[in-house]
């Protein structure tokens, strides 16, 4: 099967480039998604704070992906849930989880980024149950409404991280702390002043978890500082990584360490017709930034299917 | 089965420890005409040593002549092409080097043992064979008929092979006592199990075992060992598995691919008074990467994972597979090459019970294990492209997965670079439906380790 | 007084400076725009927050409606609010934007998402 245009992902990314190349006058256009409904991680953070610059509103996550799913399906592109796409070759050849063989046009890359697990830490001590990335947990109280814990320490001051501080404190967990090893928390500052300050969280710089305790749900942590921290639950928010991995079966080429993908100033990759948008071509801050990036990506799509 | 059923049954023999040694004896004890059951403490096979080890298969180079050690590892290697076709397991010959950083000299010892245990090896220059080879690596002992096998498929292949031939499985029952009178008693937290026959199979617990019903005779000394997991991304980085010369703790550390194309280091070796200490340590991950770094040019940073694992470390000096008393069995004191001896030992083992039971060979028994396939071509593990229909395939399978790491040993889903971060909620889903029991009540392993503590709203 | 705020309206979260005498802002600096200002007299006079939460809901494709109120709920009466929020249960469909809990605090609660029926 051909398709002009194949969009891998339905977060923010994927539905504002597919928008942008339909408005460019593209008309067959595909886009992928692997879970069961359109939108991605917007769906997760109920929190607000997402459209400012693009709508001059504040709406919540799943308000700023309805704005851009009610536009896909009012122009009718069309779209495949519950699909991954298990290979992309160098001459766009997209393969399905389905095992449908497309020839892509040209293809955007959408597929935003995932967390850093504990693993990358290498922390030491025991491997109990308890212990959450930020987003994983986000998703088991937001989308299937169960409590992930009820004593919490946040490794990391990410944004999701101080995101949940809140979210779990407002459900009736006690956050214990938020620790970071550097000097200054990741995170903006205005989720520090109204996820930690609002409710007494404190914010301990400079460090960090040591060890991990408990054998067979976390019972604590030692802090560098030595101190022993009792806990039931740790959330981690160190950092985001662009997944990647189907670019690199392409051969897009990657930036070593941050896997950040290197393209031209039109977001084309070095793959010739392999566009990138959005966190996959790396973390952005905002949700409102990745919407413009996404823009430029579907018109650069369509200009190289124009050509 | 019910307390009372289970009281009046006598089985001829009781298997206790569902590691990849018991498994191992049940499957190949049914291939007798004789009712067989296997005890476990955990709620799931392979939760002891059997799950945190090299897993590798030794040439059988490097044990001391003479010893049951290099006897059921020459022979456990010799088997392991057929139990792990038999049994649908995951094996290759990927052949090890031990390296030396000094000359040739160093390596004659090994290559005596290798000569004395009827093991094939020759000395080459590493860097022939592998290109990220250490520079400092001045020779090597090559064993082409070494191997890596998938640890958990192999326990759990001998387990559900075993059932499959009419083996009874008794999960999440420690056992509490053990006494004598014309049968054996064995008192358990789920009532008592009745048989002609023990074999104590329980890893670092089986000296606790021996002592409920004999005097103590051995002890084991858990001997910690920490790994490191690195990223699939590696898997090109070495073909061989790549020892240094042995030391006295141990056989040093190791780097070697996984049979699921992971690269693994280690492990340290750390002696410990608890049998249930499987903290990572700064100290021991340290250690791992600094002697690991030794045999490469370059040692990579992406660790996915660190586990450590213990070896049932004996005072005896060599495996104990042994009749102390009567109808009482043991394999004891296994820790390395115990992975690589099973199919030996289950053999040997099994034709001792038999010879003292007098049983004849069941015609019917089927070596083949019969793995289910299922549909769901939905994929809910992206790191490892797991499917839904593996997921179902694996809860619903001969011995099913009823936890979240049940599920990632039989199906691999959350053993990738995210190490669960996306699938772990929706492999829970599955269970919960499967299995139809709540969400909450799904266990990361053991019936404490709870993951959610009940609904928001 | 001299106190720092972070304004919270968007991310840049300036560090505004404000001198506040028997509880009214004097004096300002370090915002960017109106906004700052507009926040910090507000977050010094009468703090108010934006609350975002999950209500339960029955028969829908999932087991939860994500949630906000319409404008900002005095600070003080966050955990008032979600006490309200925790009470209701809905049943599906529920359209986005639909009025959940009406006149709380001078605002309402609202959806902020659809949900289908099963």
């Amino acid at each position: 099967m051909k398709k002009d245009l194949v969009v891998i992902g339905a977060g923010p990314a994927g539905l504002a480039a597919a928008i942008s190349a339909y408005e460019e006058g593209i008309r067959d256009i595909l886009i992928v998604e692997r879970d069961n409904l359109l939108g991605g991680i917007l769906n997760q953070c109920i929190h607000p704070g997402f459209g400012l610059f693009t709508f001059g509103e504040e709406l919540t996550g799943p308000e700023y992906a309805a704005r851009y799913i009610a536009k896909v399906k009012e122009l009718g592109i069309e779209y495949m849930l519950d699909t991954m796409v298990m290979d992309i070759t160098r001459d766009k050849v997209v393969t399905l989880s389905s095992g449908l063989k497309l020839e892509a046009g040209a293809i955007i890359l959408a597929m935003g980024c995932r967390e850093r697990p504990r693993g990358a830490l290498n922390i030491s001590g025991t491997r109990p149950s308890g212990i959450f990335t930020a987003g994983t947990a986000q998703r088991l109280m937001n989308i299937e409404g169960y409590m992930p814990g009820k004593e919490v320490v946040i490794l990391g001051s990410g944004d999701i991280g101080l995101i949940m501080a809140r979210r779990m404190t407002l459900e009736g967990a006690k956050v214990k702390m938020v620790v970071e090893i550097k000097e200054k928390s990741g995170g903006l500052a205005r989720n520090i002043a109204q996820c930690l300050d609002d409710f007494n969280i404190p914010l301990l710089l400079n460090t960090t978890v040591t060890k991990i305790h408990g054998k067979d749900r976390v019972t604590g942590v030692t802090l560098s500082t030595g101190e022993y921290v009792s806990c039931d639950t740790i959330l981690l928010s160190v950092g985001l990584i662009p997944e990647n991995e189907l670019s690199k079966k392409c051969g897009v080429r990657l930036e070593e360490g941050s896997n950040n993908i290197i393209c031209s100033e039109d977001l084309m990759t070095d793959v010739d017709g392999v566009f990138c948008s959005g966190n996959v071509h790396h973390v952005h801050d905002l949700v409102d930034n990745v919407t413009k990036e996404a823009i430029k990506a579907g018109k650069s799509a369509a200009i190289y299917l124009r050509r | 089965m019910r307390r009372d059923a289970l009281e009046n049954r006598i089985y001829d023999v009781a298997v206790i420890g569902a590691g990849v040694i018991g498994s191992a004896i049940a499957r190949e004890l049914c291939r007798y005409d004789l009712s067989v059951c296997i005890i476990e403490k955990n709620v799931d096979v392979c939760e002891g040593t059997s799950k945190a080890n090299s897993a590798i298969v030794h040439g059988g180079f490097d044990a001391k002549p003479g010893t049951m050690k290099a006897k059921m590892n020459v022979i456990g290697n010799r088997m392991m092409d057929k139990v792990c076709e038999e049994l649908d397991v995951p094996f290759k010959r990927n052949g090890a080097m031990v390296i030396s950083f000094e000359g040739e000299d160093s390596l004659s010892e090994l290559v005596a043992r290798a000569k004395a245990n009827g093991v094939e090896v020759e000395i080459v220059d590493p860097k022939d064979y592998e290109e990220n080879i250490s520079s400092d690596a001045k020779c090597a002992l090559l064993c082409k008929s070494s191997g890596i096998v998938c640890p958990f498929e192999l326990t759990l292949g001998y387990a559900e092979n075993a059932v499959e031939n009419g083996a009874d499985i008794y999960l999440n029952t420690p056992v509490l006592g053990i006494k004598k009178d014309e049968n054996f008693t064995i008192h358990t937290s789920k009532g008592n199990i009745q048989a002609r026959c023990i074999v104590n199979a329980a890893g670092v617990y089986a000296d606790a075992i021996h002592d409920m019903y004999l005097s103590h005779s051995y002890t084991i000394t858990p001997r910690k060992g920490e790994y490191l997991l690195y990223d699939r991304d590696l898997k090109d980085l070495v073909s061989h598995t790549i020892f240094q010369l042995p030391g006295k703790m141990g056989k040093g550390v190791l780097v070697t691919p996984t049979i699921h194309g992971n690269l693994l280091a280690g492990p340290s070796a750390d002696d410990l008074l608890e049998k249930d200490d499987l903290e990572t340590t700064d100290e021991g991950l340290a250690y791992v990467l600094n002697t690991a770094s030794k045999s490469l040019k370059d040692m990579p940073s992406m660790v996915i994972t660190s586990f450590a694992g213990l070896r049932a470390h004996g005072d005896t000096g060599d495996f104990v597979l042994d009749m102390p008393a009567c109808g009482f069995f043991e394999a004891a004191c296994i820790e390395s090459p115990g992975l690589t001896s099973a199919p030996a030992i289950g053999e040997y083992m099994a034709g001792m019970v038999a010879g003292y039971l007098g049983a004849d060979l069941d015609p019917s028994f089927n070596p083949v294990r019969k793995k289910r396939v299922l549909d769901g071509d939905r994929i809910i593990c992206r790191c490892e492209s797991v499917t839904e229909g593996e997921i179902l395939a694996a809860i619903h399978s001969t011995i099913g997965a009823r936890t979240l790491d049940g599920v990632k040993r039989r199906v691999r889903a959350g053993s990738g670079r995210c190490q669960g971060g996306f699938c772990s909620i929706k492999v829970m889903e599955i269970l919960a439906r499967e299995l139809d029991v709540p969400f909450e009540d799904i266990r990361k392993n053991t019936l404490d380790s709870v993951i959610v503590f009940g609904k928001t709203k | 007084m001299e106190k720092t705020y972070t304004c919270i309206n968007c991310p840049l979260g300036c560090q505004v400076k404000a001198v506040i005498s028997e509880g009214k802002v004097i004096s300002l600096s370090g915002n960017t725009c109106e906004k700052g200002e507009k926040y910090v007299v507000k977050e010094v006079e009468r703090p108010s927050r934006l609350v975002t939460s999950t209500v339960k809901v029955i028969g829908g494709r999932g087991p939860l409606v994500s949630v906000r109120t319409r404008e900002e709920i005095p600070k003080e009466h966050i955990f008032d609010v979600m006490d309200e929020i925790n009470k209701v249960v809905l049943k599906a469909p529920v359209g986005l934007g639909d009025v959940i809990i009406k006149d709380i605090f001078g605002t309402d609660v609202i959806s902020t998402c659809e949900m289908e029926e099963k």
